[in-house]
């Protein structure tokens, strides 16, 4: 079988490399008298030659300077004062007021494309016949080029552009003349393929204007096209949702990943670190500087500057916010609301800082390779890489903090100072120290998150006041210093979001959200997870 | 006589521990009752249930025999009559001695009220009575927070008293106090039994002993034995729960 | 640590306070206004419209006050509403323009250029002035008292409240940048002509607003200080020291703190609709986060609780931003960064508890500070 096929397609391949005799006089007396339709149809049959004279041929009709005289087919100079006669190329004199151009109708323009196609589709050069086929997908079905298609369809050596020819041949054949042929092919379109672009197919197909001559009109295919056509529908919206779901996953990792820093820091605190925020902004500027060293010194190495710009990024915030433990929460603990101004004020100083050093301008930081590019599962389920990597990173770096805080001996005095400082203090926990450490590693997660930003969104000053309620609304819906808490929160208000976005828009999806979430309140005034009994004093 | 607060078959659990398993507990009008138990024994979520504080999962918690406490807030059960102190002092620090009494007075307790409330010559004695009766005549215009330890306990159990509940529930009251003073609030106490019903809640066994009233035993959530101080000491089952097995 | 907060002024500070603030702003000001022109002492349009602002601003910080001072509930969404009196009170100026818009059509321009036929509902009886005066009370108290109620309920309290109402006021900023809100969208409500039949450029009409607004300001003032002389406004401190106990108490917080919440929603809306006629402009900006803890610290420098103290918090702060944004605008967010960092560092009492200590330390001479 395999056998016969690989022969078929070689003798195909012979039948179409020797030029078939195109535009012989007939031809073209035929095309001078002929009507649109039949021009069209004229074209076309010659449009599996590989002729030259054709290109020539198709380019003047286009270009508006063949016309069809008594005396036959006529070509006019570009001048517009002489006139040859398109065979032979002979001169002939014709009154120039005469003279009446082809016009180039709708009809005979499709007939042009297909022509071109078809040349394109039987070129040796696999780029021009990638490109063929591009142009005829985007291009109105003609169910005239089926048997073309197919051919080249056969005989195409490249994976993609046969992939893509298969697909043309499906769609095409939704018009073949066969009802059979249609419904197998509408058949064919429910097993594979795109379904939200499968289902768009078919939707034309049974337009219910009369007018529309793609339109299917046969009533007993129109059924089958029409059941085929809302299962198409249905996956779509199924991929259509997991997109969104992915969506919201995306968007509950990189909440997860700020909020955890800030979720730690509030439960052993019971401070509100407004300048959260700016430690990300922090650790996404130092993103960019470490992208700029790279660039200046390593630049065969540019390509893991993310990599280098983790621990980096977690120094740099981290030591920030020890800094700010030092000089200013340490003085106010008790006080949480004057804690919540102060470090407010921070933040201020903080993004004046950034502004007066880089400008208030965004600053430039470009994903490496690895991060770019997406896997396209369907039209409407892209999987970006950098989204990928941030969950996956929001995972490691979730697990990685569950580790820290429950097995080791940093994360029990953090755990005890958290549940009892007095009684911390008295088992010989230096609770300073552990307030300072706890602090900067809070501070240090928010400077990772920053890295993940970076490489989905816009580093500029205010990159932190964006994202920060948003995090406070995790911490308030999590509970007080549960990793657990940040997380189901935090994916939770991602994936509340996107899913009510297309529906709501993002300004109603984000009002409706506060609104959930005063109600969830009401129901869990301490969050999703809360220490229960004498505790939750 | 007949009981003014019973708790029956109450439970309360936090995250699977019982704090509280079928709990009985009943206290008659005029009585100074005390209640001692190890740590863990629930006898501070006693009073958060019979205060509104904590609901109980199941049970119920009968005030004057028709009051159903688990169906009423904090606010309402106060009003209904139920004072509480707690094992901590909480005092109004930034009002002055005088202000927390006024504010704890009796009377209505709505917005509009409070709006053009003035106290009457009445109320004026009867806050000028409390503070002879706990001690602080004298530091009537002295800012709450400036009293001492034993001084801010006075003080809440002054705000008890003027708000004239029918029952005090008082959590370790003398915690923090110096002998003296401790052996003057159980002279206030025995003074104030027969007119109120005390539930004192105490560890000071010497305390409890000087309070002289029915002892209340409680372990793991349940009463243990009741009786006279003499009578638990010499149970069995409250030695063996202090001194574990 | 307590919570740093500031005693209330006597009666006589108060009154001294006012009898001052009343003799400048509604004596004075408006004389020196009568004066010609070209004195060097006239006080100019804009120097007028300037000192309004602030008085508007000083009333929000009291406004503030109440809640954070008396009862120990810091909001951020002050802001908010500052900003919905000023919509609601901004509804009967665009009404005021008739037909002198740019399109000369009944409808504001927003409208006409977004394509609208006619006004949306909400906007029904604004062009009375009295409407639109109620309604910039009882919009913001309105909006105050439902989330309040909810928040108040479930006992949300400290910087949970804070933090809430500041998600509160960030959405309700991002409803009023949409067009499709219908109160301009990102440009907001201006180019206002006319106030009560009154050009509101005119110099009469603005030292008008400006005495206006010093009234609300005493007015304000005396209230309050009446209010937190009452057994209500000891119920307010003793919500905010302990409020566990005032429910063991027999007192249900909810409904003395909702009352509170609400009735200082109230006032900033009188003094955000009070604030646009005069500034000529509102727009969804004034909803921003940052605005709200700006006023936070306006009451924080002036002292906590002090009522006073806020006033004099917001005059200086806003003093201190107009100069500084003139003359080195960079600066401006460092300055006010450390202001908050140094206030409630080194200065938990603000400027009235400063003064009351060196007055203090002056009149016991070689005495104790």
């Amino acid at each position: 079988m395999r056998f016969l096929s690989s022969a078929c397609s070689l003798l195909l391949a012979l039948m179409f490399a020797c030029p078939a005799q195109a535009l012989v006089p007939e031809d073209l007396k035929a095309f001078a008298e002929g009507g649109p339709f039949e021009r069209s149809e004229l074209i076309s049959t010659w449009a599996s030659s590989q002729d030259t004279a054709l290109t020539a041929f198709l380019d003047a009709l286009e270009e508006g300077s063949l016309g069809a005289f008594p005396s036959g087919l006529l070509a006019r100079t570009p001048d517009g004062e002489e006139f040859r006669e398109w065979h032979t190329d002979t001169l002939i004199h014709e009154d120039p007021m005469t003279w009446e151009g082809i016009m180039v109708s709708n009809v005979l323009r499709a007939g042009v494309e297909r022509a071109r196609a078809s040349q394109g589709l039987a070129s040796s050069d696999p780029a021009v016949r990638r490109e063929a086929v591009e142009a005829l997908r985007s291009a109105a079905s003609d169910p005239a080029m089926l048997e073309v298609v197919e051919r080249a369809r056969d005989r195409e050596t490249d994976a993609t552009t046969k992939a893509l020819l298969q697909d043309l041949t499906r769609r095409l054949a939704l018009s073949a003349t066969d009802p059979e042929r249609r419904i197998a092919a509408a058949r064919a379109l429910q097993q594979s393929g795109d379904a939200s672009t499968n289902f768009k197919l078919l939707q034309g197909l049974l337009s219910t204007d009369e007018s529309d001559d793609a339109r299917e009109t046969d009533p007993k295919v129109r059924a089958v096209f029409q059941s085929i056509s809302t299962s198409l529908e249905a996956r779509a919206a199924f991929f259509e949702f997991l997109g969104h779901i992915f969506a919201g996953i995306s968007l509950g990792s990189i909440l997860v990943l700020t909020a955890l820093g800030l979720a730690i820091t509030y439960g052993l605190l019971g401070v509100i670190n407004m300048a959260h925020g700016e430690l990300v902004m922090i650790g996404a500027y130092t993103t960019f500087l470490v992208q700029g060293i790279f660039r200046s010194w390593l630049p065969e190495l540019e390509w893991m500057y993310v990599i280098a710009a983790l621990p980096a990024a977690f120094a740099v915030s981290g030591l920030v916010g020890i800094a700010l433990e030092r000089l200013i929460l340490r003085h106010l603990y008790g006080r949480p609301l004057e804690s919540l101004l102060a470090t407010w004020g921070a933040s201020l100083i903080l993004i004046q800082c950034v502004r007066s050093l880089f400008g208030p301008q965004n600053v430039e930081v470009s994903s490496p390779s690895w991060l770019s590019g997406a896997i396209e599962l369907q039209t409407n389920l892209v999987l970006p890489w950098n989204r990928l990597a941030i969950i996956a990173f929001s995972a490691i770096v979730l697990i990685c903090t569950g580790l820290v805080l429950s097995r080791s001996r940093f994360g029990l005095f953090v755990r005890a100072t958290t549940q009892n400082r007095a009684m911390a203090r008295c088992t010989g926990v230096r609770t300073d120290l552990v307030d300072m450490l706890a602090f900067g590693f809070g501070s240090g997660l928010a400077g990772l998150a920053g890295v993940a930003l970076s490489q989905v969104g816009n580093v500029g000053p205010d990159l932190g006041q964006a994202r920060i309620i948003d995090s406070f609304l995790v911490v308030v819906v999590g509970g007080v210093g549960q990793l657990a808490g940040a997380l189901w929160a935090g994916l939770g208000l991602g994936m509340f979001s996107k899913i009510l976005e297309p529906l709501s828009g993002a300004v109603m999806a984000k009002i409706a959200l506060l609104v959930v979430i005063i109600l969830f309140i009401q129901k869990r005034p301490q969050g999703l997870f809360a220490l229960k009994g004498r505790q939750a004093e | 006589m007949s009981a003014i607060l019973v708790l029956d078959d109450i439970t309360v659990s936090f995250d699977g521990f019982k704090a509280l398993d079928r709990l009985y507990l009943a206290v008659d009008e005029g009585e100074l009752r005390c209640i001692i138990g190890p740590n863990g024994a629930g006898k501070t979520t006693m009073m958060d249930v019979v205060t509104g504080k904590t609901r109980p999962d199941k049970g119920k918690a009968l005030f004057r025999q028709e009051v159903n406490l688990a169906m009423l807030s904090e606010a309402e059960i106060a009003r209904e009559g139920i004072g509480r102190k707690f094992q901590k002092p909480t005092v109004f620090e930034q009002l002055s001695v005088m202000e927390n009494l006024e504010l704890a007075l009796s009377g209505p307790r709505g917005i509009l009220r409070a709006l053009r409330f003035r106290p009457s010559p009445r109320e004026k004695e009867r806050m000028e009575e409390v503070l002879a009766t706990v001690g602080l005549l004298e530091s009537g215009e002295r800012s709450a927070g400036e009293l001492s330890h034993g001084q801010k306990q006075w003080l809440e159990i002054g705000m008890l008293l003027a708000q004239e509940p029918g029952i005090l529930l008082l959590d370790e009251p003398v915690a923090g106090m110096t002998d003296a003073e401790t052996a003057k609030t159980a002279e206030l106490f025995r003074s104030l039994a027969g007119k109120h019903t005390l539930v004192v809640v105490e560890h000071d066994m010497d305390f409890v002993a000087a309070l002289g009233g029915k002892v209340t035993v409680m372990a793991e959530g349940r009463v243990l034995s009741e009786g006279s101080l003499a009578e638990v000491q010499a149970d069995e089952r409250v030695i063996e729960s202090y001194l574990g097995r | 640590m307590p919570e740093a907060l500031s005693q209330l002024p006597s009666r006589k500070t108060i009154r001294h306070f006012l009898s001052w603030f009343a003799g400048i702003s509604m004596v004075l000001v408006p004389l020196l206004r009568l004066l010609p022109e070209t004195t060097f002492l006239h006080p100019s349009d804009y120097t007028v419209t300037w000192l309004g602002k602030i008085i508007c601003y000083m009333v929000l910080a009291l406004s503030l006050d109440l809640v954070w001072g008396l009862a120990g509930i810091l909001s951020l969404g002050h802001g908010l509403f500052f900003a919905l009196g000023g919509y609601a009170f901004g509804m009967y100026l665009m009404r005021s323009i008739g037909r002198d818009g740019v399109y000369q059509s009944d409808l504001p321009d927003f409208m006409v250029f977004l394509d609208w036929k006619e006004l949306p509902w909400y906007w029904t009886g604004t062009q009375h002035f009295a409407w639109a005066a109620i309604l910039a009370i009882a919009l913001p108290s309105a909006v105050a008292f439902v989330f309040g109620f909810f928040a108040f309920r479930s006992r949300i309290k400290g910087v949970y409240f804070s933090i809430i109402t500041q998600a509160l006021t960030f959405a309700a900023m991002l409803l009023f940048f949409r067009n499709e809100t219908g109160f301009g969208g990102n440009n907001g409500f201006t180019d206002f002509k006319r106030i009560l039949g009154y050009d509101i450029t005119a110099p009469t009409t603005r030292t008008i607003l400006f005495m206006l607004s010093a009234i609300l300001l005493s007015a304000a003032l005396w209230g309050s200080s009446l209010l937190a002389r009452t057994r209500f406004g000891r119920i307010l401190t003793a919500v905010r020291d302990a409020e566990a106990r005032l429910r063991f108490c027999g007192y249900e917080p909810l409904g003395f703190k909702l009352a509170i919440w609400t009735l200082s929603a109230g006032l900033a809306g009188l003094a955000g609709a009070l604030y646009v006629p005069q500034v000529g402009i509102i727009n969804p900006s004034e909803m921003s986060a940052a605005n709200s803890i700006e006023v936070a610290i306006w009451v924080a420098v002036g002292g906590r609780g002090s009522l006073v103290g806020p006033l004099a918090g917001a005059g200086i702060v806003n003093v201190g931003k107009s100069w500084l944004t003139a003359t080195v605008p960079d600066l401006w967010l460092y300055a006010l960064g450390f202001l908050f960092i140094l206030v409630t560092l080194f200065l938990p009492h603000g400027v009235v508890g400063l003064v009351g200590r060196l007055s203090s330390s002056r009149s016991t001479p070689g005495g104790k500070a």
